[in-house]
Parts: C-alpha cells; sequence; structure tokens
C-alpha cells in the first residue's frame, strides 16, 4: 500500500503518465539493444587478428548518414507526437477555477487549508476518493514541490508565483509523497501524507476538523494548556482550526490525529512527542522550532494536552 | 604492440623543485604543454577531492536514517561535489586537453595568446581555492546545491559566507574559462599549419573549437547571474527577491541559459576525444567526418534552445514546454548521428583493445543510456514525475560520468605517452577498467529505480520505505567499486610516470600531427611539420603509394 511509485497510479493523470513512461521505456529499450548490440558486434567481429595488415580505408556513406539520420528523426517525432497527445490528459488545464485545497510550503513543512470549509491543517493531505480536486500551490519562503507520485505529476510551489494542480486518487488508501526541491537543511524531512478516504468518510473527517477538539478535562492536561499559552508555543502553533493569523508553525487544533511528528521525522507516540518537544534540534537539526528548555514535568503535561488534540 | 620502441630517455615533464626546469619555470611557464598538464594535474586532484565528498555522501545514504554526516554536513557536500565536479574537473579538465592538444593538431608551436593562456589556468585554480577556502569560512561551505535556487541561495535563508565564496569562485574560473575559449578560437582561426584548412582538422581539434564558442556564449550569462547574487547579497538589491518584487524563476531562467550550453561544454571535447580514439585503434578514419563535425555544430546552437527542460516543474504552461520539450528532442538527432558514426568508425576496422579503446567502447554504450534517459526527459510528462528524483541523478551521471569521464579516462590512456613520454600499464589498466565498468554501473543504475519509486534527491536521510534502504546499499557498495578503480587509476599514473614502457613518438601508430613529434615534444613543439595533404599527415606518410588523397573511398567531403 505505501508503495510511492510512478507506476502505481490511481488516478487518470499519473495512469496517462504511467503509460507514456512504458510506452517511451519500450522504445528505449529498443534503441539501447540496437546500439549495444551494434558495438557487441563490433567488437566480436572485427577484433584485430594477428597477421592482418590495415583494413580497408574507407570513412563514410551519405546514404547510411542520410537512413539513420532520418530513422532518429522520425523516432522522435514519433516521441514529441506522444508528447502533445498526452499532456493534457497528463496534467490538465487548471483555468480559473476556485481550488478545494490550499496547500502552502513552508520550510520543512505542508500548511494545508480547505478554503470552502474554514480548515486550517498541515502536514497530511484528507481528500475525497473517486473525485478530482484542484490543489493552489503556494510557498512561504523559498521553492518547494509538492510530489506525490500515484496521484498526480510534481509541481513546483514558488513564493510570488502560485501554481495549480489536479489530483486525484481512484481508491482509497495511505498515498506517500514529498517535497522534490531542495529547500534547506532539513529537505529530507518534508513529506507528506495524502490520504484518500471515501467520501462520506471524508465528510465526516471535514466536518470534525472544522470543530475545536473537545477541552481537557483532566488536571494534567489542562496543566499543559495552560502552559502552551504561556510558554510561547501558541505564538507559532494555532490551536483552532480556522485561525486568523498565520503562523510559523504548523497547526496542531488536531494534531493528535496525525500520523507523524515534524513533517515525517517520528511516528506519532506520546514517548516521541514528549523527545520532540524536549530536543526539537536534535530530532531535526535547522528546524524552526526552538530548543524550550522545559523541565519533565512540563513536557509530561504539554504531551497529555496535545494527545487531547484528537 | 609486442616490440619495445629504443627511444632516448626523457627530462621529467612535470613540475619538479628539485630538477633543472624546477617549480618556478613552471609557475613562470606560458608554454601550453606546461599549462595543459597543470590544468590536468589541478582537474586530477579537484576530482579526487569531489570523489572522496561522493564516497561521504554514499555512506550517508547507506542506510535509512544514517547518521555518519550531520544535515549541514551533507548539505555542504553535496553543493560542493556538484560545483566541485563540474567547474573545477569536468570542464577544466576538458580544456586542458585542448590546451595541450590543439596547437599540436594544428602544428603549431603555441596558443595564439601565451599568457593569457597562463591567465586562464591560474585564475581557475584561485577560484577554485577560494571556493574551497569556504570551508574555513565561519558557517562553512555553501550548502545550496551546484544550482544555488533562489530564493534560498539569498542572504535571509544562507546567511553565512558560503553562497558568497561560491558566487566569487565560480565568477573566477568563469572568467578563466572565457579567455581560454577566446585563446582556442584565435588559435585554430590563425595559427594552422600550412595545408592544414579547416575541412582537414582532427575531431578533437573541431569539437575544441565549437566548444570554445559554447564557452563564450554562455558562461557570460552566468557570470551575470552571479553579479547580481551578489548585488542582491551584498548590496541589498532584490534581483532574486519575490518577497521583495524580484523574481525566483529570473535566477532559473539565467542559471540554466548557462546550464544547459554546460552540459555540452562538458561533453563536446569528449566527443572529439572519442572520435580520435575509435578511429586509431581501429585502424580506420573517422566515418562520416562531415557528420560528425557538423553534428558537433547542431549540438552547439540548440544547446542555447533547450534550457527550460529543467523547468518543465515550475508550471511554464505547455505551449512552452512544447518549444523546449521539442527542442530538447531535436538535440538528440546530432547526438544519435555521433553515435552511429562512432560505431561506423569502429565497423569494418581491425580493433586493438588497449584500454583507452575500452573505455571508448564502453563509452558508446554508457552514454547512451544516459543520452535516451535524456530523451525519455523531453517527453515531459515523464518529467513532470522524474524531475528532482533520483532518476535524474542517475541519469547526469550516465552522461558525465559514463560518458564524459570514461571519454577521459579513454583520452589520459591515448596521450599519456605524448605527454610523458611512456605508456601507462595496460595490466593495471584492464583492472581500472574493470573495475570502473561494474563499480560505475552498480552506483548508478539502481538509481533510477530509486526515482521510479520515490525517492527526492538532494536528501540528506531518508525513511525506511520498502526497498529503499538496500537498494541504496547497493549504489553505496557500487560508488566503493568505483573509487577502488580510482585508486588502482592514480596508481597507474603515478607509477607508469616513473616506470612506465617509454613510449617512442607514435605508440599507437595514430595519424595526427601531435604523433609526428617527440614524446614528449619539445618546448617549440614540432623541429618540422610534416606535409599536411589531407586529414592523416602521418597515414600519408608512411603510405605514400594509399595516401588518403589517392583513396576514391577517403573524399574530403
Ligand atoms: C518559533 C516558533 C515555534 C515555537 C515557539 C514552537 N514551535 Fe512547535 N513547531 C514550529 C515549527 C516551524 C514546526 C514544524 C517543524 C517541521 O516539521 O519542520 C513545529 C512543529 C511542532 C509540532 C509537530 C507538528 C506536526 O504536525 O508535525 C509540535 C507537536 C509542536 N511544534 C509543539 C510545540 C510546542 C508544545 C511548543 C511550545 C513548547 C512549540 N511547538 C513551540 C515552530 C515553533
Ligand atoms: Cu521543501
Ligand atoms: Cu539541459
Amino acid at each position: 500500500m505505501e508503495s510511492g511509485s510512478v507506476f502505481d497510479p490511481v488516478s487518470p493523470m499519473a495512469h496517462t503518465i504511467s503509460t507514456v513512461f512504458i510506452i517511451v521505456l519500450i522504445i528505449a529499450s529498443a534503441v539501447f539493444l540496437l546500439v549495444a548490440g551494434l558495438v557487441t558486434f563490433v567488437i566480436i567481429r572485427y577484433r584485430a587478428r594477428p597477421g592482418q595488415g590495415d583494413p580497408k580505408q574507407w570513412e563514410g556513406n551519405l546514404k547510411i548518414e542520410l537512413t539513420w539520420t532520418g530513422l532518429t528523426l522520425l523516432v522522435l517525432l514519433g516521441l514529441f507526437g506522444l508528447t502533445v497527445f498526452t499532456m493534457d490528459d497528463a496534467s490538465p488545464a487548471t483555468a480559473s477555477e476556485q481550488p478545494d485545497i490550499v496547500v502552502v510550503g513552508h520550510q520543512w513543512w505542508w500548511e494545508v487549508r480547505y478554503p470552502a470549509a474554514n480548515v486550517v491543517t498541515a502536514n497530511e493531505i484528507h481528500i475525497p476518493s473517486g473525485q478530482r480536486l484542484l490543489l493552489q500551490l503556494e510557498s512561504a519562503d523559498v521553492i518547494h514541490d509538492f510530489w506525490v507520485p500515484q496521484l498526480s505529476r510534481k509541481m513546483d510551489m514558488i513564493p510570488g508565483n502560485s501554481n495549480k494542480l489536479w489530483i486525484a486518487a481512484n481508491t482509497p488508501g495511505l498515498y506517500l509523497g514529498a517535497c522534490a526541491e531542495f529547500c534547506g537543511p532539513q529537505h529530507a524531512w518534508m513529506r507528506l501524507r495524502v490520504y484518500a478516504d471515501p467520501p462520506e468518510q471524508f465528510s465526516a473527517w471535514l466536518a470534525d476538523q472544522a470543530q475545536l477538539a473537545p477541552l481537557p478535562s483532566d488536571a494534567l492536561a489542562q496543566r499543559g494548556q495552560q502552559l502552551f499559552q504561556e510558554q510561547t508555543c501558541v505564538s507559532c502553533h494555532a490551536v483552532t482550526p480556522n485561525p486568523t493569523e498565520n503562523k510559523v508553525g504548523p497547526n496542531l487544533a488536531h494534531f493528535a490525529s496525525r500520523a507523524t511528528i515534524a513533517t515525517g521525522v517520528l511516528t506519532n507516540t506520546p514517548a516521541n512527542l514528549a523527545l520532540w518537544i524536549n530536543q526539537p534540534q536534535d530530532v531535526k537539526p535547522g528546524v524552526r522550532m526552538p530548543n524550550m528548555k522545559l523541565d519533565v514535568e512540563q513536557i509530561q503535561a504539554l504531551v497529555a494536552y496535545l494527545e487531547t488534540l484528537q | 604492440m609486442s616490440e619495445i620502441p629504443l627511444v632516448p630517455e626523457n627530462h621529467v615533464p612535470l613540475p619538479n623543485v628539485s630538477s633543472s626546469n624546477g617549480l618556478l619555470a613552471w609557475v613562470a611557464s606560458v608554454d601550453h604543454k606546461q599549462i595543459g598538464i597543470m590544468y590536468l594535474l589541478t582537474t586530477l586532484l579537484f576530482f579526487l577531492v569531489g570523489g572522496i565528498e561522493a564516497l561521504l555522501m554514499r555512506i550517508q545514504l547507506a542506510q535509512p536514517r544514517f547518521s555518519f554526516l550531520s544535515p549541514e554536513a551533507y548539505n555542504q557536500i553535496f553543493s560542493m561535489h556538484g560545483t566541485t565536479m563540474i567547474f573545477l574537473v569536468v570542464m577544466p579538465m576538458l580544456i586542458g586537453f585542448s590546451t595541450y592538444i590543439v596547437p599540436l593538431h594544428i602544428g603549431a608551436r603555441d596558443m595564439a595568446f601565451p599568457r593569457l593562456n597562463a591567465f586562464s589556468f591560474w585564475v581557475l585554480l584561485f577560484g577554485g581555492l577560494l571556493l574551497y577556502f569556504s570551508f574555513l569560512a565561519p558557517g562553512g561551505a555553501p550548502a545550496v546545491g551546484w544550482f544555488a535556487y533562489a530564493p534560498l541561495n539569498e542572504r535571509p535563508f544562507s546567511s553565512n559566507l558560503g553562497v558568497d565564496y561560491w558566487a566569487l569562485g565560480l565568477l573566477c574560473t568563469g572568467t578563466g574559462s572565457i579567455a581560454a575559449g577566446i585563446n582556442i578560437i584565435v588559435t585554430v582561426l590563425t595559427l594552422r599549419a600550412p595545408g592544414m584548412t579547416m575541412r582537414r582538422l582532427p575531431v578533437f581539434t573541431w569539437m575544441s573549437f565549437i566548444n570554445a564558442f559554447l564557452i563564450i556564449f554562455a558562461i557570460p550569462i552566468l557570470n551575470a547571474a552571479l553579479a547580481a547574487l551578489l548585488i542582491d547579497r551584498q548590496l541589498g538589491g532584490v534581483f532574486f527577491k519575490p518577497s521583495e518584487s524580484g523574481s525566483a524563476l529570473l535566477w532559473q531562467h539565467l542559471f540554466w541559459g548557462f546550464g544547459h550550453p554546460e552540459v555540452y561544454i562538458m561533453v563536446l571535447p569528449a566527443f572529439g576525444a572519442i572520435s580520435e580514439v575509435i578511429s586509431v585503434f581501429s585502424r580506420k578514419p573517422v566515418f562520416g567526418y562531415a557528420f560528425l563535425v557538423g553534428s558537433g555544430f547542431g549540438i552547439a546552437l540548440l544547446s542555447f534552445a533547450v534550457w527550460a527542460h529543467h523547468m518543465f516543474a515550475v508550471g511554464l504552461g505547455d505551449p512552452l514546454n512544447l518549444v523546449f520539450g521539442g527542442a530538447s528532442m531535436l538535440i538528440a538527432l546530432p547526438t544519435g548521428i555521433k553515435v552511429f558514426n562512432w560505431i561506423g568508425t569502429a565497423w569494418g576496422g581491425s580493433i586493438r583493445f588497449s584500454t583507452a579503446m575500452l573505455f571508448a567502447l564502453t563509452f558508446i554504450i554508457e552514454f547512451t543510456i544516459g543520452g535516451i534517459s535524456g530523451v525519455a526527459f523531453a517527453v515531459f510528462p515523464i518529467d513532470w514525475q522524474l524531475t528532482d528524483s533520483y532518476f535524474v541523478v542517475a541519469h547526469m551521471h550516465y552522461v558525465l560520468f559514463g560518458g564524459t569521464m570514461f571519454a577521459v579516462f579513454a583520452a589520459i590512456f591515448y596521450w599519456f605517452p605524448k605527454m610523458s613520454g611512456r605508456r601507462l600499464s595496460e595490466r593495471l589498466g584492464k583492472w581500472h577498467f574493470w573495475l570502473t565498468v561494474i563499480g560505475f554501473n552498480t552506483t548508478f543504475f539502481i538509481q533510477h529505480i530509486l526515482g521510479i519509486i520515490g525517492m527526492p534527491r538532494r536528501v540528506y536521510t531518508y525513511p525506511d520505505l520498502p526497498g529503499w534502504g538496500w537498494m541504496n546499499l547497493v549504489s553505496s557498495i557500487g560508488a566503493g567499486i568505483l573509487g577502488l578503480g580510482v585508486l588502482v587509476f592514480c596508481w597507474n599514473v603515478v607509477y607508469s610516470f616513473k616506470r612506465g614502457q617509454p613510449a617512442g613518438d607514435n605508440p599507437w601508430d595514430a595519424w595526427t600531427l601531435e604523433w609526428a613529434t617527440t614524446s614528449p615534444p619539445p618546448p617549440h613543439n614540432f623541429a618540422q611539420v610534416p606535409p599536411v595533404r589531407g586529414r592523416r599527415p602521418l597515414w600519408d606518410l608512411h603510405h605514400p603509394d594509399n595516401t588518403d588523397a589517392q583513396n576514391p573511398k577517403v573524399s574530403e567531403d
């Protein structure tokens, strides 16, 4: 399931590309076999034999030259035709429709907005399966690139220059992706998870995301909530699903429902979360979240609180 | 092959403090042969440095989530590896060959501007040292990749001096390259021996000549971009700052406007060397001289019209994509013509499998793999998936290592006897060859697959997804084997330089003018330039009753 291979497409767009790629690979193999075969033949047939003098001296033949020039040109024309006929299916025009989802690349995490539902989340994108969705791709800092091979082509996220991209997943499942443009020290840990849910499940998920997570009831978590406000966590992280201002860090309103911490570095378990809050710079060196020098008690409270953000 | 020619021992043709032509004679030299050798030695040294960087990276990537290198260290090293191999190894190494060979090929005493020649070399060395000095600067070397995309290359995101060293270093090497380009052009145009018409130039010299034009048109684009970047970084300019009305994409257009011609700057002279080697060791003239040369022109012109194929993922729109995709496919045509002509050269020959020839023939196969995957990218729906993945890392190493470096090894085995007076050991050469072929393909072939299953490039580590771990391990093991091959090669150079079999003037029984003089040639190159009545003056000299001019099959079309 967690494949992420170009040859495992689940959308019409990715499927087109995979087919084009297979056709080109077949042509490429034929060309390669031709060249390698000729070289091998030459090596075996024309190796110098003892006592043999200089071979016949001749250089070139216009007919042969024109033949292989023509044949190469034909192959290339074929490839050009293939490109022309498939480029629209591979990446359909995006015209002026409103995007279903806005994805903003940040040094080294993904901000995910659902404008219609007024929901902001991060690092995991949920989509309804069986539907084509339009993404708007932006960047908050440097160039990133949105790449989920099974769902669509890749597309750059360029500061000051937003792009649009269709994605789809015909079958429900988890599809892995990553940032594909070098974007600084932690480019490696800018992983992306796209969940395609059956449509009803997706609607339920979205409705749930729009709600505030229930307020913590136990004392430790309440203490954590208080610390979250006091320890400046809140200046970088929103804990409401529809904040009015943009923050430096990912939205944590439903953090506990996510599978990973820090864009793929750790799986989301309480122990890992404690590790992360304690030493973000050790877990993901260079990350834009400082070591807060918290004590064990504070960390436990914060973990208890964040675990309630389902 | 068997008889050892009795030739006098030659003087030591290397920088050497203790000999009569001591170090100072080299530092102050304006002789194209000494400068050429200094180019080759310098670039070999940087090749070892870049190779060590590559090995460090492959160690770090051998296992998922390995922590052999810190992220900062890895990012600096991969940036320096790319920059080093491109600007301090491949390009100047080929320029070094041109510097040594072109005057000999055309029967000249030296380059047109000997002092400019020295300047080119020294400014290259200075640029290289400046670049490496950045490791000592606070914050270390640049960590933005060899392509240094904006706005990551700007102060807000790369505040250390690394990028400034990078820009200044490349401005130096670039200036040196432009000077070298001008020098080669003027040399070929004005210093040819009587009878050496343009239509009789050896293919290597033709490719060096065309390459020189590529250099003088492409490098200024880079220099302009670097100057603009320095203005941004040091004087508060906004060229590439989208947050202040600059443009991040402007950098890409400039960089690839230089960068794609650069790809051919790194390969045309290699094509030329391959043409010489295959012809000599097949005992036949090159097949389709006019097509080999003409396709070089075609490549040079087209290479300025394909840069945006590096930008298919930025969202240029399909009309532009089609123009650049189409042009990129078209450039495969002259390249394909060359491949077929090399096979045609060997066809019907009497092939002698020296190490040079082994590398040259294998070059055809490896380069074809890189060429074909390149054409696949021009079918841009494929590029939309695979750009910036490990597939590209595989592709470009098939072009630059399987292509250019294999050709460079062939060229070194071919011309080392001329430069040093001694042959490289063929026995060590075979070891070097097989280790390189096995190591190279083990390292890079599997990276195609890694790209297809979703591994982005330029990552310092990766999650433990199915297949990723063992494939990366295989690649790393391959890199180790490749490293061994390079060690054998270095030993061969050192050993053969001292103990190698004396070469004589013309150990390969080759036909171009450099083989008409002694090995190494005297300071003035030729006591007497043989008459040039065709493309193969030494063939004509040795076969007075069957000269190329008399043979209807060997026309001068
Ligand atoms: C200076 C801004 C800043 C402050 C202060 C800050 N963070 Fe963060 N935090 C970030 C950034 C940026 C990330 C994204 C890291 C990444 O994935 O690269 C992050 C990530 C996280 C994540 C993981 C989110 C995810 O979806 O993977 C958690 C949990 C978190 N921070 C908790 C906290 C807590 C608790 C505090 C207070 C003790 C805090 N942060 C303080 C900037 C900040
Ligand atoms: Cu990124
Ligand atoms: Cu290119």
